[in-house]
């Protein structure tokens, strides 16, 4: 730790995690423990479907990507990927794989945005909280994108030291045991990016984005019909829920 | 056999004056909220019409509905796991235009605008921005009593195969309304298609519903539902659809457009079904053979071995009572005079349609007209409505069904005809359509005279279902000890916030503001 332990940067990178996290969890459940009525995608296709078709495809698949790259890359074990690869191969991973998918999210995610402010429709019916987020989400993206010239440069000169840096900084955030030191000489327009991606977690129960919670895998071993009855002497068997009314 | 009651309905075309009374009692009851100012859970369509949405009938533009795969059941729009993959951008969702861009008109000009010399206009404005339209290009209703030119018209799926050229002349016009709500489906695409599985059916009525709290916006249910009767709300978010007026229908009371039909052409009423040949029945190969599987999903509620099933199922017996004086189950198959609609989307619809009679096309006293041996039913092809388009409409286009039902209401006002004017019981006409003397009585009854205890027969739901002990919950409701007898919504909400009134013109109209009624908006 440093020796102020109440400087600047142990405060963003040593509190404002928790900060975070603890709002996106419990905010998330109390939302959905409360307001489940406002619990949703929110889209807006029906309103105008011209570029849904590429931005949205682009832009989500773009966004998923990352985020498993980043949840991967960063939450794994280093011993477990010192066992798969060596430190600058990961790097190149995480250079390739996130120049393309942040291109594939950037594109789709710009389209969207001109969607948002400047189809009359859209923009008109859009609430704050609908822009913001938008535009939060495109600055970290951004912001993101413009990390890899920085780490081009070092893998460059053989140097993988910021990817393992910041592997060991969130994995002490996840161990409960905030190492802020860690990253304290990466290069600030990662300390930026950070910055803005904790953040993303802070508002993400105030917006849309809780529709990722919700992402409906169980469709797929669900089956089609369902029935539902009110008899309570059926209530607490499957009968209340009834997937089997059709054998498809 | 696993029996199950449906409320289900028919609607008698032959009756329906296409006054709009439904459409707008249920507008006023549902839909007059902001994000479906679009919706109309009840439209009456003029056809032959492309209708609202646009072709919504035409399924290798929307793939809505069920379709064979290697003789199994599928949604035409692909499995799941291609809603999966299209979650993002649906690729069938139709957008709102092609319902129409709601609008209002802005009154309060009329009102405002200073002296000049030209009368002020009311212009239109759009309820989704509250910007002025320019022209309004598209309506709900755009075809009302054949409006629009018969090249756009004709663009009806169900002209198929009969002939847009001929029936484009003026003296070939025809025309016939079509009122339309969910159908409540036996085999609901809808549920089927929704990945959070928000959409239901209920078991004890067969209404299917959507639960606002589960919907999470995925949209696949508008465009997986072949006759679009699901629809988005583009404020609150989620999907809503006809609720089939479930808390007057749990009261006993008829929904509210079948009440407020003037022409009396509603029916509402219980049928029993086995719910164990869903599958089998939707399945059928040919397309024409639906509407006779349908017709045998029913089960004869007077049938001592339905009855006992239906009560084996916890079935009560004033159910079972209306199922057996049910108007729907006598015109669906004991006279065989009402279809579904469009069987071919394999849903097994419970909105069954009486198809319309038309007037003959050649005058009778030229001695013209070509009629059945009995000398009173004209030959089918002599109506001017073409039976093969009302068979593509109720029977995936099976002519026989139609035409047989066409002559059993023509063999009826003869009957009634020469018994009233002649005095005379002349049972020729009905026995060439395999009708009883009896039968025509009671279409009679139920189709010209159509009283209200025969058009609604609606049991009342039993709630005491619901509850273990009905004793102790007495005087305990109206009140709770939660934020669930409030709107939920607090002032100092973090949450986004739903705004709640439609888009009005901004402009205000003077006496608006005076209004003790308007004051303080």
């Amino acid at each position: 730790m440093n020796e102020s332990v109440f400087s600047l940067h142990n405060v963003l990178f040593g509190v404002y995690p928790y900060v975070c996290l603890a709002v996106f969890g419990i905010g998330s459940w109390l939302r959905f423990d409360r307001e489940q009525y406002g619990w949703k995608s929110d889209s807006s296709q029906l309103l105008s479907k011209g570029s849904m078709r590429w931005a949205s495809n682009l832009f989500h698949v773009g966004v998923l990507a990352i985020f498993g790259g980043h949840f991967v890359g960063l939450l794994t074990p280093h011993f477990v990927f010192a066992a798969v690869m060596p430190d600058i191969t990961h790097q190149y991973v995480a250079i390739t794989a996130g120049s393309i998918f942040g291109a594939l999210a950037f594109i789709g995610g710009t389209i969207l945005w001109f969607r948002r402010f400047f189809n009359p429709r859209i923009s008109l019916t859009s609430r704050w909280a609908d822009k913001f987020i938008l535009t939060w989400l495109m600055i970290t993206l951004i912001l993101g994108i413009s990390t890899i010239p920085v780490s081009l440069g070092h893998a460059g000169h053989g140097d993988p030291r910021i990817v393992t840096a910041l592997a060991e900084w969130i994995q002490s955030i996840m161990y409960l045991h905030p190492n802020p030191a860690y990253i304290e000489g990466v290069d600030t327009v990662f300390k930026i990016h950070l910055l803005f991606g904790m953040t993303v977690f802070l508002v993400f129960p105030f917006t849309r984005m809780v529709h990722i919670w919700s992402a409906p895998i169980g469709y797929l071993a669900r089956s089609y019909q369902i029935v539902r009855t009110k008899r309570l002497k059926y209530m607490e068997t499957d009968r209340y829920d009834q997937h089997k009314p059709i054998d498809m | 056999m696993k029996v199950r009651a449906q409320f289900a309905f028919i609607f008698n075309l032959d009756k329906c004056i296409g006054c709009h009374t439904c459409s707008v009692t249920c507008k006023n009851t549902w839909t007059n909220r902001k994000g479906v100012e679009y919706v109309w859970f009840n439209n009456v369509e003029s056809k032959p019409g492309i209708g609202y949405p646009k072709n919504w009938e035409n399924q290798e533009k929307w793939k809505g509905g069920w379709t064979l795969v290697n003789g199994k059941l599928e949604l035409k729009s692909g499995g799941r796991l291609s809603k999966l993959i299209n979650i993002f951008s649906n690729p069938d969702l139709p957008q709102i235009d092609d319902y129409y861009e709601p609008f209002t008109y802005n009154y309060a000009r009329l009102q405002n605008a200073p002296l000049s010399e030209a009368a002020p206009t009311a212009r239109p404005v759009s309820q989704i921005t509250g910007e002025s339209i320019e022209k309004i290009q598209w309506g709900p209703n755009w075809e009302d009593m054949m409006g629009g030119e018969w090249s756009e018209r004709s663009v009806d799926k169900n002209m198929d195969g009969v002939g847009r050229d001929i029936y484009g002349q003026f003296e070939k016009t025809f025309h016939m309304y079509l009122p339309r709500i969910c159908n409540h489906c036996l085999n609901p695409a809808c549920v089927a298609s929704c990945p959070s599985g928000s959409l239901y059916k209920r078991e004890e009525d067969g209404i299917v519903l959507v639960d606002q709290d589960k919907c999470r916006g995925w949209r696949m249910c508008m465009s997986s539902c072949p006759y679009k009767k699901v629809y988005y709300n583009w404020e609150s978010g989620k999907a809503e659809k006809c609720i089939a007026c479930y808390p007057r229908v749990e009261n006993g009371l008829a929904t509210i457009c079948s009440e407020t039909c003037v022409g009396r052409i509603r029916y509402n009423g219980i049928i029993l079904y086995d719910a164990d040949r869903i599958s089998e029945l939707a399945s059928v190969t040919n397309e024409q053979d639906l509407y006779e599987a349908q017709c045998s999903i029913f089960l004869d509620p007077n049938d001592p071995k339905v009855i006992a099933a239906a009560q084996a199922e916890g079935i009560n017996k004033d159910w079972i009572t209306a199922a057996q004086k049910s108007p729907v189950y006598k015109m669906a198959i004991d006279w065989k005079i009402a279809f579904p609609l469009h069987p071919e989307f394999r849903t097994l619809p419970m909105v069954w349609y009486v198809p319309p009679l038309s007037p003959v096309a050649n005058a009778i006293d030229q001695g013209k007209l070509k009629t059945m041996p009995d000398g009173v039913i004209p030959m089918s092809g002599e109506m001017r409505l073409p039976v093969k388009y009302l068979a593509n409409l109720m029977t995936a286009g099976k002519e026989a069904p139609i035409v047989l039902a066409l002559n059993r209401m023509i063999a009826m006002r003869s009957y009634q005809r020469m018994k009233r004017v002649e005095g005379v019981v002349n049972t020729k006409a009905l026995e060439a359509c395999g009708m009883t003397e009896e039968m025509a009585q009671d279409m009679y009854r139920y189709l010209a005279i159509a009283n209200y205890e025969d058009r609604f027969v609606i049991p009342t739901s039993h709630e005491e279902e619901r509850l273990d002990d009905s004793h102790g919950h007495q005087g305990q409701n109206g009140f709770t000890f939660g934020n669930d007898s409030s709107t939920g919504i607090s002032k100092i909400t973090l949450f986004p916030r739903r705004r709640k009134e439609s888009m009005e013109p901004r402009e205000k109209a003077p006496m608006a503001a005076d209004s003790p009624f308007t004051g303080d908006r």
